[in-house]
């Protein structure tokens, strides 16, 4: 990517956005008098307001960008991460565990783990949620300043250093509100911010339909390169190529993979087991606003693809279109880099250019069209080119891609002064309240399940709040170390991916045990867990994705089973997980004796507890029944882009 | 909470559109970026009337529930 020169309008609405999130966080600060509304909002929020900070909380920066990532590399079978990875789980929150949740009273996902099993359950949750929600807030941070260090030239420290101060002031003034209101904020940036590209970029090849034709010839292109078999629609048809194998659509899945893999076992475990986003329902006003909250932002969950998958998709049409002079951006390089590639295709010698080209791709540090250079030299040779022309000429002979600039490639190539701002503040926006929504879980999580479980019981209400706001300002501080960290070793990211799935994955299968049958015991439900974990883990150690050395990406014991994808490898084992976690937990509470009576599991488990009549409220209100109205049109969906 | 969310939506998006238009409608002059089309000015009246949606309704519901002092 290179860099992006801002006018004085870009930075007058980014620092519009910076003074209006911090004017939110001071003009709340006078309400925040108790912990329970510094931590969990004192449960009195609308459920628009919370549906929509439902849904933000999820749409993190690192999602906008690796989806419209994905939609460049895979096509619209990426929507599958929306239409079957995110509504059906939404609903089922919604409609079956929100009722647990909300009317345990529990103050947090680990706090329901204690009420419902053992404080050993509840330990072993929250210190794996807290230690991921500082690395989560951490890659984010990292992604954030390191973005604003290529693009706008700025120091990373000081990048990172004043968006976290930012994130701090609103947050400690505000608490869960504050991040709850900004997120609404966001919410609406980045609709309005990138649904312009996208419009423009849309336009720009000639409607969905061109794009359409132009995609089909993305999929004869790539298909031949990689010497895949791909039918004309692998990158406009969402179910007909993964129906026809995992050889047949660029994403290397089968259906299985897809249903049990993603849309069961990491949809559900994500969407109902997660407190980042639970917490957002669980601030809700009342029961039925916390049961709706999910729904609510199931509706522009749906329609996300076309603002985060679709410009993926317009990119990769682009590429097919000579005139339109893009290409999907190679991997960022220095300036100095460039300089030093210049000058060296300025004094290669004509006659010797195979010296002159890996000179040049030494320089540049990637991999070149060697044909492209070559010619290139030869061309400046004959007749002087300036430094402008041969650099842009560079750009395009990279062969290497960086699919996660695909989003900042098109608004840089649609957005005038202004707009840009728009955009960018919209993307700013989302990396400060990813950051704000992972402290304000921790926070929580911390010190309810950890400080106030095993530090210090039985105080006063003010030093549960006083301790609040310190861990609040810990947090961020424990962020801005997991950014530095992340930014130090390359594969970091990896790592810390590989261990959250290890860990998520089997964590459903606790769940829908734990509410919907009453023998599940505190042993079985932890020992499940551990041997979920653990199975995981082992799973990734014998297996590995086609192309993949072994090590980080698995198969470090020994390769026992190959997968066409990462992708399939990651569902296979979240799919592996699941299963180990729930036939442990099923044996072993079949096996010892359950400490809780029934009376104890009554408003935790489902056949326990009363179930809630709805006849006070609209029909048109009842979760039931706008739950099923939302999976209609999901299904509606899958089939149109079938 | 004492602070209707949509004072603030709607007063910044208010502001960021009228920004825009004004970008739009005075400084910009050359659209090929922009396919040819003055977005600045379009987009810049989309968020103002956005903007404006937003603080009526906060107006509405303050009349419906008087905030606690």
């Amino acid at each position: 990517m290179q860099a992006i020169q801002l006018q004085w309008i870009d930075y007058t609405i980014l620092i519009a956005y910076v003074a209006f999130v911090i004017g939110i966080g001071w003009t709340l600060a006078r309400y925040m008098k108790t912990s329970s509304d510094f931590l969990t909002s004192a449960r009195s929020i609308p459920t628009w307001v919370t549906g929509l900070a439902f849904i933000s909380a999820n749409l993190g920066a690192l999602e906008l960008v690796g989806m419209a990532a994905c939609g460049a590399k895979y096509g619209i079978a990426t929507a599958h991460f929306y239409w079957v990875g995110a509504i059906p789980a939404m609903i089922f929150l919604a409609v079956f565990m929100m009722p647990f949740y909300y009317g345990s009273k529990a103050r947090s996902v680990p706090e329901y783990l204690k009420m419902r099993f053992d404080e050993r359950v509840r330990a072993l949750n929250s210190v794996a949620f807290a230690v991921m929600t500082i690395f989560a807030s951490g890659v984010s941070m990292n992604a954030l300043a390191k973005l604003l260090n290529q693009l706008l030239g700025w120091n990373y420290s000081a990048a990172l250093l004043i968006c976290s101060g930012v994130v701090l002031l609103y947050v400690l003034k505000g608490g869960l509100t504050s991040a709850i209101y900004t997120e609404v904020l966001q919410f609406f940036m980045i609709v309005l911010g990138f649904a312009p590209v996208v419009y423009l970029g849309l336009k720009d090849v000639g409607g969905w339909h061109s794009m359409n034709l132009s995609l089909q010839s993305v999929a004869h292109d790539v298909g031949a390169a990689k010497g895949a078999d791909y039918a004309a629609n692998a990158w406009t048809s969402a179910w007909q190529p993964i129906l026809a194998g995992p050889a047949h659509n660029p994403m290397g899945v089968d259906w299985f993979a897809i249903v049990f893999g993603l849309g069961f076992v990491l949809s559900f475990g994500y969407w109902c087991t997660n407190f980042l986003v639970v917490q957002r329902a669980m601030a809700a006003k009342n029961m039925n606003a916390a049961r709706n909250t999910p729904l609510v932002a199931a509706v522009p969950k749906m329609f996300f693809p076309i603002l985060v998958i679709l410009p993926g998709m317009i990119a990769a049409a682009l590429t097919t279109l000579p005139s339109k002079e893009y290409r999907i951006p190679p991997p960022v390089i220095s300036q100095e880099n460039y300089a030093k590639a210049v000058s060296l295709v300025q004094t290669a010698r004509a006659d010797d250019s195979a010296a002159g080209v890996k000179a040049v791709g030494d320089a540049l540090g990637k991999k070149i069209d060697a044909g492209k250079i070559t010619a290139l030299i030869a061309a400046n040779a004959a007749n002087k080119m300036t430094d402008e022309q041969i650099k842009k000429e560079l750009y395009n002979d990279i062969t290497e891609f960086d699919y996660d600039g695909v989003i900042l490639s098109l608004v840089k190539k649609y957005c005038p002064p202004g707009l840009m701002g728009l955009a960018l503040t919209a993307l700013l926006a989302s990396f400060m309240s990813g950051m704000a929504g992972n402290v304000t879980a921790f926070n929580t999580v911390f010190t309810y399940d950890l400080y106030q479980a095993y530090f210090a019981k039985g105080k006063s209400d003010e030093h549960y709040f006083w301790m609040g706001k310190a861990i609040t300002v810990v947090g961020i501080g424990l962020s801005i170390a997991a950014a530095y960290f992340a930014s130090m070793y390359n594969n970091a990211m990896d790592i810390i991916q590989l261990v959250f799935g290890f860990v998520n994955a089997p964590l459903f299968a606790t769940f829908l045990l734990g509410m919907f049958w009453k023998r599940t015991t505190g042993t079985g439900a932890f020992l499940g867990l551990f041997g979920g974990i653990a199975g995981s883990t082992v799973f990734h150690a014998l297996t590995i994705a086609h192309g993949n050395l072994p090590g980080v990406k698995g198969g470090y014991l020994g390769v026992r089973w190959e997968f066409p994808s990462e992708m399939a490898q990651n569902f296979w084992l979240a799919a592996f997980a699941f299963t180990v976690c729930f036939t442990l937990t099923l044996v072993i509470s079949l096996a010892t004796k359950s400490q809780k009576t029934d009376a104890d599991l009554k408003g935790l488990v489902y056949s326990l507890t009363p179930k809630i009549v709805d006849n006070n409220i609209p029909f048109y209100q009842r979760p039931a029944v706008v739950g099923i109205v939302l999976l209609i049109v999901c299904v509606i969906l899958n089939f149109m882009f079938f | 909470m004492g602070l209707d969310i949509r004072w603030p939506i709607g007063l910044m998006f208010t502001l960021l559109g009228v920004l825009l238009a004004i970008d739009g409608a005075v400084v910009q002059s050359d659209h090929a970026i922009s396919l040819g089309i003055n977005i600045n000015l379009i987009w810049g009246l989309v968020l103002l009337v956005f903007g404006v949606l937003m603080l009526l309704g906060a107006i509405a519901g303050g009349k419906k529930n008087p905030p606690v002092p």
